[in-house]
């Protein structure tokens, strides 16, 4: 018992003293970045409690209240402290729920691109042959068509195939499958290359040797090897996708708006952009950018800390 | 004066946990004509030393203290400017890995011409003309066409004669050669070390060799010196330090090399360098131990007395390329018409240059591969003839293999438990989760690791303890057979030793058969019964390893021998020498 | 040498055939092409000898095959909204798009270049530093995000530049400029800055990648080693050999602001086929979707071709043993 709270003990001494830690401490740059995720990520979770309004219950909205600039603009309203839009929905509010989908949505295409690319990579990678030429040859030709566009042509296709209605119903799940679907090959390729220098070490031929099978060598010994520089991709990506959801948005392709993102919202407001009303779209925008960035940083600082050689 | 002097030089590495320091209170000087061999394990702090004198630390690397002087005048403290006229100008610099050390986007030509003309100032005629002399100077065969071909277009050895031309540009007066053969094959390696000692006389030039390998130093130094843990333990003339060496580090370092000429029973004692967690253990009696117990295979040799291993026309070949089309499709013959036997108890030693198959051979008996032809035998079933796992697994238990690369062959991600307990679970061995565990913690033990091992990562051992860990997964599904490859080449020479001594060891109790792989001839001498020479995938000669030695047949098999470094001056303190009579009793377990 | 790029040429077919087959599908399978032709009141009679007429019966591969040969001839069908062949529509709005993009590559290449060597190079300087940080905040920008902001700064607030359409084009033969004209340029600007940007934060940070990787390379070392000032060892050697990975996804980033050039036609209403693009989307009009994509897989082929090509101009490895090949 006593030997198992030491071991405990000294995995925390170890994590605290390790080099990831030791960089995240040294980096204002990265605790502000992870602060600032920290935030929105909460403030988009519990949008529910924290908005000051329900901007989706119709029967709360004031028109009366409406196109109020932010608080500290001449005319400004203290019940609405990013101002409302043309129907006296509160933009702070329109906001927290924003986040919500972009995240949710930019969460989950990044688990699905990394489902089907890790799965694909650890495979290719490992057997090798006609198999991975064929894989990858796909994934050359899709990797020469920019994320965005097969996103728009899977949305485009979803559109003619499924009835309006359910469409509508289904945009999201649509959306997640366009955006998770256009981002794998980065995964496959990586997880490829690192699966086929994995398999060459001798810890996969000792185990080779034994007469484990091939999913269980892929599971438990090349897998957990080969995450690391996945756990990278994934952060960026995260970014990427959050910002390929707000465009499909943007260009109105992208979610219903009956739940409106961050990329729906800046749509809606670019309309009154030119009548002077700028907060309705440019406070989403501003939101939207903190986030990507934030995840960017941390993304960027993740694959210094991890990469040593590239500091 | 002397041309080079290097007094009392500290080189320090500023860390986060404190100041780290390479090399302290180094003092070395380099005569004209002269080489000086400093030698050492691996991080002793050598190239540091050569890196520090040309000014090119790797940052945040720094000169702590002491002074460099290059025929008498402080170069040390110099501006980068100036120190940059220095390099190659007037002290050149040879590395390791010739494959990489050219830019491969250039001509040979434009990388020894723009040398020549940053150095010596001449017009690009009179520089390409001083360029191909330099190429022809060096032996490159037909320099006036070669000089305008790329590196890719040259072979290891060849290149590793452009970088000593481009080296030699500007007619320094001082060259520092860092590991320059250790990426090379012991027949390239002798012909870089006789260009180097014949430049080194004919242009009087002061040399320091930077290696690891005794052979190198024995070969072409006039002085050496002994590095250990940053610091120089002894420095002299190279026949005096060899053969009569003073400091206790260097006389355990000799002693831990294999001899080519003698054969020992066991290298001698060697615990100044890495000290071994486990105590020694004489109480455990092997017989009624879990590895020594009776390991019922199923299967009895085939004849009594028979072989244990039987292979026949073994070949393998490999595609070269992708081509859909059968016709367009190239082979490598990795493997051709080889046929050996190995009896039970004996050790089989495979000899050979890299490239020659003797890997793939190790990985066709453990079923990495499958063989194009021929057949593999193992206790008179023939395994080669298997598919199903279910036939296979009997097998597999009993040939197991230890790699070269102790850094590579551990799932970095497992504790040592698992690694080593795995084979044990997948075959079903024990019966419990508690008597895998005490297996595993007994089996660590055996090899001198200490049962405390099991709940650490790899990564927290040196190189000769993970090769350990590589020893006691090897044994966990008690083999009857172990394939050896190059298991120490990868190793110091101190843990080589170590390692070499537990194997035969490890032999003797456990009445293992062994194959064991090389390419360093006296590795194989000190371990095998009887020895194959490969060459091209092909097996050239086999004979006992005494008759090898003493009566090679094939000439390919009398050029290897030739090639091999010669340690005539050697102490010979405190070896055992196998027939010397006295059966020195292996009870003496010097090991934990 | 030829082999090779026979071999490459033949690749770029099959990856043609094979966006060919996805547009095909689209065109046959997504929407009924006889509901968008017929009005509501057409018998099913009717519906079938049209379907007859149009080969709509045929198998598969027969119609897969004409489609192919009728595409290879420019002849993608009716579109569905404009009631104009699309081949017409694309052909009008081609010389627009292309020229935006165009002039972003030029941009963002001849900025995005020197400053990712730049930053390479003064690792630790401050202006490297701000560099870098300025473009992860370009990478974070998206690229409608700049163009709203673009338009609120310098159409909206400062009233310098136009915020939509194209000004006033010239017509040269079948080709429309914009570039000739005052009001063209001025309205080409905000787009093309819109559109560089991200292309060149990240072409930017690739060359500083690549160069750094290059920069700890052992053949830098021991030109180090050899006295060659740093001038030379940066340029001559550390930049030629960088090219080599960037010429690669440069070509492919460089693929991908046609792609982009989507959303940056739709924020600024630009006349180009990404706008009709996006508005065929939006109505589900599959045979504009279906050319438009053709037409840029076949972009995407010739640029990489082009990419290839330069490898081997840039690379002796490649030349020698391909040649030998």
């Amino acid at each position: 018992m006593a030997e198992i709270q030491a071991e405990t003990r000294g995995r925390l001494a170890s994590l605290a003293d390790s080099d990831l830690w030791h960089s995240f401490k040294g980096s204002p740059v990265t605790i502000a970045s992870a602060l600032v995720a920290l935030l929105l990520v909460l403030g988009a979770l519990l949008a529910p409690v924290v908005a000051p309004h329900n901007p989706f219950d119709l029967a709360s909205l004031d028109i009366m209240a409406a196109n109020l600039p932010p608080v500290w603009a001449e005319g400004g309203d203290p019940a609405y402290p990013l101002g409302t839009d043309d129907q006296g929905r509160d933009v702070l509010s329109a906001i927290l729920y924003g986040a919500r989908i972009s995240l949710l949505v930019g969460f989950a295409s990044v688990l699905l691109s990394i489902l089907i690319g890790v799965s694909l990579g650890l495979v290719s990678g490992y057997v090798g042959g006609r198999l991975d030429a064929v894989i990858m040859r796909v994934a050359d030709v899709q990797l020469s068509f920019p994320a965005i566009l097969i996103a728009l042509l899977i949305d485009g296709a979803a559109r003619g195939l499924l009835p309006r209605d359910l469409h509508e119903s289904l945009a999201l799940y649509v959306l997640v499958f366009a955006i998770g679907f256009s981002g794998w090959v980065q995964y496959a390729r990586t997880v490829r290359g690192a699966t086929m220098v994995e398999s060459r070490k001798e810890y996969v031929q000792a185990a080779q040797i034994i007469g484990i099978g091939p999913a269980t060598i892929l599971r438990r010994h090349i897998l957990p090897n080969v995450m690391g520089p996945v756990l990278v991709i994934a952060t960026i990506h995260l970014a990427i996708a959050i910002i390929t959801e707000a465009t499909l948005s943007f260009l109105g392709v992208g979610v219903p708006p009956t739940s409106p993102s961050l990329g729906t919202l800046i749509r809606f407001g670019n309309e009154y952009l030119f009548s002077g009303q700028w907060w309705i779209s440019i406070f989403p925008g501003v939101v939207l950018v903190l986030l990507v960035l934030s995840v960017n940083l941390l993304g960027d600082w993740l694959r210094d800390a991890l990469n040593p050689r590239l500091r | 004066m002397s041309l080079l002097e290097i007094r009392d030089l500290e080189v320090q590495f500023p860390t986060r946990r404190g100041l780290f320091v390479a090399v302290a209170g180094v003092t070395l000087t380099v005569e004209p004509g002269q080489i000086l061999g400093v030698v050492g394990e691996s991080g002793a702090g050598k190239s540091t030393i050569g890196n520090a004198v040309i000014g090119l630390l790797e940052p945040p690397g720094q000169i702590g203290g002491g002074q460099v002087r290059l025929d008498g005048r402080r170069i040390d403290d110099l501006p980068d400017a100036e120190k940059r006229r220095i390099r190659g100008r007037r002290i050149g610099m040879i590395f390791q890995d010739p494959l990489t050390s050219l830019d491969p986007l250039q001509t040979i030509e434009s990388q020894l011409v723009e040398t020549i003309q940053i150095h010596l100032g001449l017009d690009l005629a009179a520089a390409r003309s001083r360029a191909v002399d330099l190429l022809r100077q060096v032996g490159i065969p037909e320099p006036e066409l070669r000089v305008k071909q790329y590196p890719h277009q040259f072979s290891g050895g060849m290149r590793q004669r452009v970088v000593i031309a481009l080296a030699l540009c500007a007619e320094p007066e001082v060259v520092i050669a860092d590991e320059p053969t250790t990426a090379l094959d012991v027949s390239i390696q002798a012909q870089i070390l006789d260009l180097l000692r014949r430049l080194c006389r004919e242009r009087s030039v002061g040399m320091i060799i930077i290696t690891h390998d005794m052979g190198v130093i024995a070969e072409v130094t006039d002085r050496v010196a002994v590095m250990y843990r940053g610091r120089v333990v002894e420095e002299g003339p190279t026949a005096k330090i060899l053969g009569d060496p003073d400091h206790a580090y260097t006389r355990a370092l000799i002693g831990a090399v294999p001899r080519p000429d003698v054969r020992l029973h066991r290298f001698p004692y060697v615990d100044y360098i890495e000290g071994l967690a486990g105590k020694p253990r004489a109480t455990l009696s092997l017989r009624e131990h879990w590895l020594g117990r009776s390991r019922d295979f199923g299967q009895a040799p085939g004849r009594d007395g028979g072989p244990l291993l039987e292979i026949e026309g073994l070949g393998i070949r490999f595609p070269m390329n992708n081509a859909w089309l059968p016709r367009n499709r190239r082979y490598l013959d990795a493997v051709q018409d080889v046929a050996f036997s190995i009896g039970e108890g004996e050790t089989f030693g495979l000899v050979g240059e890299s490239g020659s198959g003797k890997s793939t051979i190790a990985r066709l008996i453990t079923g990495l591969y499958r063989p194009s032809t021929g057949r593999i035998r193992f206790a008179g079933t023939e395994v080669s003839a298997l598919t199903r796992d279910r036939d296979l697994n009997p097998f597999r238990r009993q040939i197991q293999m230890i790699f070269q690369d102790p850094f590579s062959s551990l799932n970095p991600r497992l504790r040592v438990m698992d690694i080593v307990a795995e084979p044990i679970r997948f075959h079903r061995l024990a019966g419990s989760r508690r008597e895998v565990e005490t297996v595993v913690r007994d089996l660590l033990e055996h090899v001198g690791l200490g049962a405390r091992a099991a709940e650490k990562f790899p990564h927290e051992f040196s190189g000769g303890q993970r090769q350990r860990i590589c020893i006691a997964r090897a044994l966990a599904t008690r083999p009857r057979f172990l394939v050896c490859d190059e298991p120490t080449s990868a190793l110091d020479v101190s843990i080589q030793a170590q390692i070499l001594n537990l194997l035969k060891d490890l032999q003797d109790e456990l009445r293992l058969t062994m194959l064991f792989i090389s390419h360093d001839l006296p590795v194989i001498r000190q371990m095998c019964d009887r020895v194959g020479v490969m060459r091209h995938g092909r097996l050239l000669e086999i004979a006992a390893t005494e008759d090898l030695f003493e009566r090679p047949q094939h000439p390919y098999t009398r050029e290897l021998l030739s090639l091999m470094p010669r340690f005539d001056g050697l102490s010979r303190e405190g070896l055992q020498v196998e027939d010397s009579g006295d059966a020195a009793s292996p009870s003496a377990r010097d090991l934990g | 040498m030829i082999s090779f790029v026979l071999q490459r040429v033949l690749q770029s077919v099959l990856v043609i055939l094979a966006v060919a087959l996805i547009a095909f599908s689209l065109f046959r399978y997504v929407g009924d092409p006889i509901n968008a032709m017929v009005g509501q009141d057409t018998t099913l009679q009717q519906r079938e000898e049209l379907k007859e007429r149009l080969g709509l019966n045929d198998p598969f591969v027969v119609q897969y095959g004409r489609f192919v040969a009728n595409a290879a001839q420019g002849e993608f069908g009716i579109s569905y909204r404009h009631r104009r062949p699309v081949s017409e529509l694309l052909a009008e709005r081609l010389p627009a798009t292309l020229e935006l993009s165009i002039v972003s590559m030029v941009l963002a290449l001849a900025l995005g270049i020197p400053m990712g060597v730049y930053t390479a190079l003064r690792r630790d300087g401050a202006l490297a530093k701000s560099f870098m940080t300025m473009s992860l905040v370009g990478v974070s920008l998206p690229t409608f995000l700049i163009g709203i902001l673009l338009i609120l700064v310098f159409g909206v607030i400062l009233r310098w530049l136009p915020t939509f359409g194209r000004g006033e084009v010239v017509d040269l033969g079948w080709w429309s400029t914009g570039l000739l004209t005052r009001s063209g340029l001025a309205a080409l600007i905000m787009p093309a800055i819109t559109l560089a940007l991200f292309q060149m934060t990240l072409i930017m940070r690739l060359v500083r990648a690549e160069m750094l990787e290059v920069l700890r390379a052992d053949f830098i070392k021991f030109c180090r080693a050899r006295g060659l000032p740093s001038r030379l060892v940066n340029f001559r050697h550390a930049l030629r050999n960088t090219l080599v990975p960037v010429i690669t996804i440069t070509g492919l980033q460089l693929g991908s602001i046609i792609a982009f050039s989507i959303i940056t036609e739709s924020v600024f209403q630009w006349p180009g086929m990404g706008l009709l693009f996006i508005q065929a989307i939006g109505t589900v009009d599959i045979p504009v979707m279906a050319a438009y994509l053709c037409l840029i897989a076949l972009f995407f082929v010739l640029i990489n071709l082009i990419v290839d090509l330069l490898y081997f101009a840039v690379d002796p490895r490649l030349r020698v043993r391909r040649g030998r090949a």
